[in-house]
This record gives structure tokens, C-alpha cells and sequence, in this order.
């Protein structure tokens, strides 16, 4: 019942986090990128005043999984590396936290072009 | 067409053309997104069992996630989910991986190198810069924070 | 003087078409030469290459139609949407014949035929006028990668998948009575839409202006032609051509089509706004529109072909979409 209960708040808040941003795409015409870089840059704003990490508890991979976790990751990081080096951590904090997926999507997006090419869309 | 023509007609245009349906849309990003999620949480319970860190578990599970995406793009499948999707599969990591592996797949006629080595940031190019901005900014703030409070 | 221009010699002679899958699968595919049903990449390895095979097969196709061998094709005007008009210089190298280049965005079939038929009439040499559009080449020029996952809006037209040619010569020789007897350039209209996914309302005030002049210096009346045919409007451009129309005291309602509209079945193929792209009229009048003709079912055309001048980087500097509309008026003789 406790892991039901962990996937329907998965659910409800992975979806509600889509919402802000199928709004702007009817409403406003921004572009897919513009939307993406918003919702990354209001994760690491959200992360760094500490509004995040609330939500990651209690909704789990419904806040880890849309991209303003990305940017709560980056943020973590940052804290991260400025406890322990100063200043330098926010060069060094940023990327370091979000390598798994940057370099995932790198390497799984090359391995794709070696092995597919693009078909007609439909 | 003289300025304030232009700005007229612009609004004329705006006002004659027809909406997309929000509340559809919405509720359609909603619950493929929501499924995305679940999907996330399932590779999480799954991944617990391995007896790693909280932090890789989580990465491992976006590595999971871009996976697939990366998968369903190279076989011509993602671009018509998200067709329907909308939002729902563009703002979990599952539009970060096509933004990234739809390029790739798109430029290897122009080559490896100046063709899918320099296309393949096209479109996450400026959510990597914007990150790492973001949060090289909010470093320098909290160092200096951590300089004068603590 | 006018802004029309006679063009006393000039026949289409044979026109061809050669279409993707979705055009094929759409209303008028029985109307269409070749096609490739599979997936739409006419056997070459970037799609690039697969609109300039096109351009040659639709060509090749309306040279036999013609029967006319390399060296009696004088001129060929032939021009398309991907960065220097590649489609065309690569697709046609191969004929021995003299080429000229041009641009007119979606109005490139259009601007093909005024041109040829003005060569036509006035040197008596037989010219080819040939285009090209390919959805994914566009795709990955002007919007995304092929595989990028987007949603299109309401208004968002899709590139269709088409290349056309058509014979124009000086003489009757085929006996197909298809006739060109006046054309008119269009002026190039920025009426101010920075939306690229609202192509219709950046072209229709284009296509408005060029409707009222040939209709004024002809003193015609809408209603004596047969139909006054648009290039890709679309839905939403055809219905603000119509209102345009309206307020300028015409109504062109009851004769009004456009190719954008007539190339699919918009609701079952979920096309949104319709058609676009150099293929989209060019496939569509030289395969449907020219078979009226043919057939007599139809004896009277203005065509308009409509472009719209932007590239990715006017759109990516915030510059907003001018509109062409050039006329040709052809009849049945």
C-alpha cells in the first residue's frame, strides 16, 4: 500500500510538472529548447533555495525524472563542491553531479547515429 | 505595409487563428508524463535492490530512461509519441535524450565529426550552458555566503 | 502599362509528378507518375539526395511524356527550398541541357512556369520548369531533426513530399490544348507575422494583392474563371485570403482553392493547417489541375503560387515572414 501510494505521487507530480510547460507551447509559441533551458535553470534555482529537495522526498522519481531535476542535480553539486573546495566548486560542481546523464545521452545519442538513420516521420 | 499596418494584421492574424486545444493537450501531457514517471519510480524500486548510493541510483535510473529514448528515436518511433505527448515527453529526461540523439541520428550524412559531433548539442547545447551557468552563479553566491555566515 | 504580361505561345505540353507516401495516400493519388510508397527516400542515402532524384525522375518522366529528346529542351528553370537550390543543381546536372536557377520559396513552381512562358513566347524556345519539395529535407533545414519530438500547432503546415515538372513550349506539339495566355509577378509582402507555424497568414496578403491586380487590369470577374487556385494557404491562409478578399469588394469564395488543401485528407491524415512546400503546388497543378485542363473538365485557371521569404536564420533574428503570389493564368484551347 506504501509503494502504491509512492507511485500515484510519482505520477501526479511527474504529470503536474508538464503542465506549466504544455501551457507555454499552446499559449506562447515558445520553441522546445527555450522551454527545456526554463525548466533546467528554475531547478537549479529551486534546489539552491532549498524548495526542491522537499519535493524529491516526498515525490520521488515524480521530481527526479522531469528536467528541473536535472537542474536540482546541478545545484546539489554545486553546494556539494563549494563545501569542500570554495570558490572553485562552482566550476567544478556543476557537471560533475549531472555526468551520468549528460554522458548517457552522448553516448547512447552516437551508438543511435552509428546504427539508425532517420526515417520519414510518419 | 507600413508599421502600425503590419502590427494590426499581425493581431488580426493572432485573433483569426485557431487555438490548440489546451485543456486536451494538458491533460494528454499530463498523463504520459505522470507515466514516465512511474516508469522512473518502478526502475527505482527496481534499482534499490542493488545495494548502491541513493545518488546512483538515481543516475542509473536516468541512464535507463535516456536509453530507451535513445532507442525509440533511432528507430523512428519517439517523434510520433511526442507528436501526441506534447510537454508529457518533452520535459522529463526523456526530451533532454531525444534533443540529444535525434540530432546525432539526423547529421551522420554530413559525417562523425564537423555532422554529428558538432550537431549533437544543437538543441542541448543551451540546457547544458544554462545549467552550468546557473549553477556556476549560484556557486559564487553561496560561497560568499559561506564566507561571510559561517 | 499593366502588370500583366501576354504570353501568346506557350503550352504545357506534358507535366509530371512524382510524390512521397503520404501524397500518394492522399485524395488526389491516383493523379500522380511515380511515387515512393516505402519510405520515401527513392533509394539514396540523405534525403537530400532523395529530392534531387526526384527532380531528375520528374523530369526524365515529362521529357517522355513529350517525347522530346535532350537537345530539343532549350532552357530548363528549375528551383527548390534547400540552401542554394542543391535539389535542383544536383538533380538535373545530368541533362545536357542549359539550366537556370531560381528562388521563390513555395512559389518556385509558379514563378517556373511565368518564367518559361515568357522565355516561350518571346524567343520560341521550349523550356522545362521543375521543382522540388521534400518533407524531411525541410524538416531538418527549417524546423528540426527528422527525429525530434514536437507537437505541431493548429496552424503549422506540413512540407510536402513532391517534385513536378512541367513542358513549356512555344508550339501546340502534343496536342494537349493546355495553354499559358498571361502571367503576372508577384510583389514580395511583408505583412508583419513572425510565426512560422502560421505560413498561411504570412502569404495570403501576398496572394490578395496579386488577385486584385490581375483582376482589376484584366476587368474579370471572379466568377468567369473556372477556379483561382492557391499554391499552400492552407486552411487558415485560404480563409484570411477569402476575408482579404471580402474587404477589398471581392468575393472569390465560390471559385477559391488551394493546394495545401486539396493534396490531403486533412482531418484523417491529421495535416493541421494542410500542405506547403514547392511540391505542394507544383504536384497538384501539374498532375490534377493540368488533367482538367486536359480533359476539358475545367477550361480557365489562375494559378497563384504562394511563397513565403524567410530562411532559419531571418526567423532565429526575429525578422518577420514576407509573402509572394505569382500568377499564371492558364486555359484550354
Amino acid at each position: 500500500m506504501e509503494n502504491m501510494i509512492k507511485y500515484l505521487w510519482a505520477f501526479l507530480v511527474g504529470g503536474a510538472f508538464c503542465i506549466p510547460a504544455q501551457i507555454l507551447i499552446d499559449k506562447t509559441k515558445l520553441t522546445p529548447a527555450r522551454i527545456l533551458v526554463g525548466y533546467v535553470v528554475a531547478g537549479v534555482f529551486l534546489g539552491a533555495v532549498g524548495l526542491y529537495e522537499p519535493i524529491v522526498n516526498f515525490a520521488g522519481a515524480g521530481a527526479t525524472t522531469p528536467l528541473t531535476g536535472f537542474g536540482y542535480l546541478v545545484s546539489r553539486g554545486i553546494r556539494e563542491a563549494v563545501d569542500e573546495k570554495g570558490l572553485l566548486g562552482a566550476l567544478t560542481g556543476a557537471l560533475s553531479a549531472a555526468s551520468g546523464g549528460i554522458s548517457a545521452a552522448l553516448i547512447f545519442g552516437l551508438l543511435a547515429a552509428l546504427f539508425f538513420r532517420a526515417k520519414k516521420k510518419r | 505595409m507600413k508599421e502600425t499596418e503590419k502590427e494590426k494584421y499581425k493581431k488580426y492574424a493572432e485573433g483569426h487563428a485557431p487555438k490548440s486545444p489546451t485543456v486536451k493537450n494538458c491533460a494528454v501531457a499530463f498523463i504520459t508524463g505522470g507515466a514516465i514517471c512511474v516508469v522512473g519510480q518502478a526502475l527505482t524500486e527496481l534499482y534499490s535492490k542493488l545495494e548502491m548510493s541513493k545518488e546512483d541510483t538515481g543516475t542509473l535510473v536516468s541512464v535507463t530512461l535516456i536509453f530507451i529514448t535513445a532507442l525509440l528515436t533511432g528507430i523512428g518511433v519517439f517523434d510520433n509519441i511526442a507528436r501526441h505527448a506534447g510537454a508529457g515527453t518533452l520535459v522529463p529526461i526523456t526530451g533532454f535524450a531525444n534533443a540529444v540523439a535525434s540530432p546525432a541520428v539526423d547529421t551522420k550524412t554530413e559525417g562523425y565529426v564537423l555532422g554529428v559531433g558538432s550537431k549533437i548539442f544543437i538543441i542541448a547545447g543551451p540546457v547544458i550552458l544554462y545549467s552550468t551557468a546557473a549553477g556556476a552563479l549560484y556557486g559564487v553566491i553561496y560561497a560568499l555566503y559561506r564566507l561571510i555566515f559561517i | 502599362m499593366g502588370d500583366i504580361i501576354k504570353t501568346d505561345s506557350a503550352y504545357i505540353t506534358a507535366s509530371s509528378s512524382v510524390v512521397g507516401s503520404l501524397e500518394k495516400a492522399g485524395p488526389l493519388g491516383e493523379y500522380f507518375d511515380i511515387w515512393d510508397e516505402k519510405d520515401d527516400t527513392f533509394g539514396k542515402d540523405s534525403w537530400e539526395k532523395s529530392e534531387s532524384e526526384m527532380q531528375r525522375l520528374a523530369l526524365k518522366c515529362s521529357m517522355e511524356k513529350a517525347v522530346l529528346s535532350e537537345g530539343e529542351l532549350d532552357v530548363i528553370f528549375a528551383g527548390d527550398l534547400i540552401n542554394q537550390c542543391i535539389s535542383s543543381g544536383y538533380g538535373l546536372v545530368d541533362f545536357d541541357v542549359p539550366f537556370l536557377g531560381i528562388y521563390g520559396a513555395c512559389s518556385t513552381c509558379a514563378e517556373g512556369l511565368l518564367l518559361s512562358s515568357v522565355f516561350s513566347s518571346y524567343t520560341k524556345k521550349r523550356c522545362a520548369a521543375v521543382t522540388s519539395s521534400h518533407n524531411c529535407s525541410a524538416e531538418r533545414q527549417f524546423r528540426f531533426p527528422v527525429e525530434y519530438g514536437s507537437q505541431r500547432t493548429p496552424t503549422s503546415q506540413w512540407t510536402v513530399t513532391g517534385a513536378a515538372s512541367f513542358i513549356v513550349s512555344p508550339k501546340n506539339d502534343r496536342g494537349e490544348r493546355v495553354k499559358i495566355v498571361d502571367v503576372m509577378a508577384g510583389k514580395s509582402i511583408d505583412a508583419g507575422i513572425t510565426d512560422v507555424n502560421n505560413m498561411g497568414a504570412a502569404m495570403a496578403p501576398a496572394a490578395a494583392d496579386t488577385i486584385q491586380r490581375y483582376l482589376t487590369e484584366s476587368k474579370r470577374d471572379a466568377e468567369s474563371f473556372d477556379c483561382i487556385v492557391t499554391g499552400d494557404l492552407g486552411l487558415e491562409g485560404s480563409s484570411i485570403l477569402l476575408e482579404i478578399m471580402k474587404k477589398k469588394g471581392f468575393d472569390i469564395s465560390s471559385k477559391h482553392r488551394d493546394c495545401g488543401v486539396e493534396i490531403y485528407d486533412i482531418e484523417k491524415q491529421d495535416m493541421h493547417a494542410g500542405g506547403s512546400g514547392c511540391g505542394c503546388s507544383g504536384v497538384t497543378v501539374a498532375s490534377y489541375f493540368t488533367d482538367k485542363l486536359k480533359k476539358g473538365e475545367m477550361s480557365d485557371i489562375l494559378f497563384v503560387g504562394t511563397g513565403a521569404l524567410m530562411n532559419a536564420m531571418s526567423l532565429q533574428q526575429g525578422n518577420s515572414i514576407p509573402g509572394i503570389g505569382h500568377l499564371v493564368h492558364m486555359v484550354r484551347e
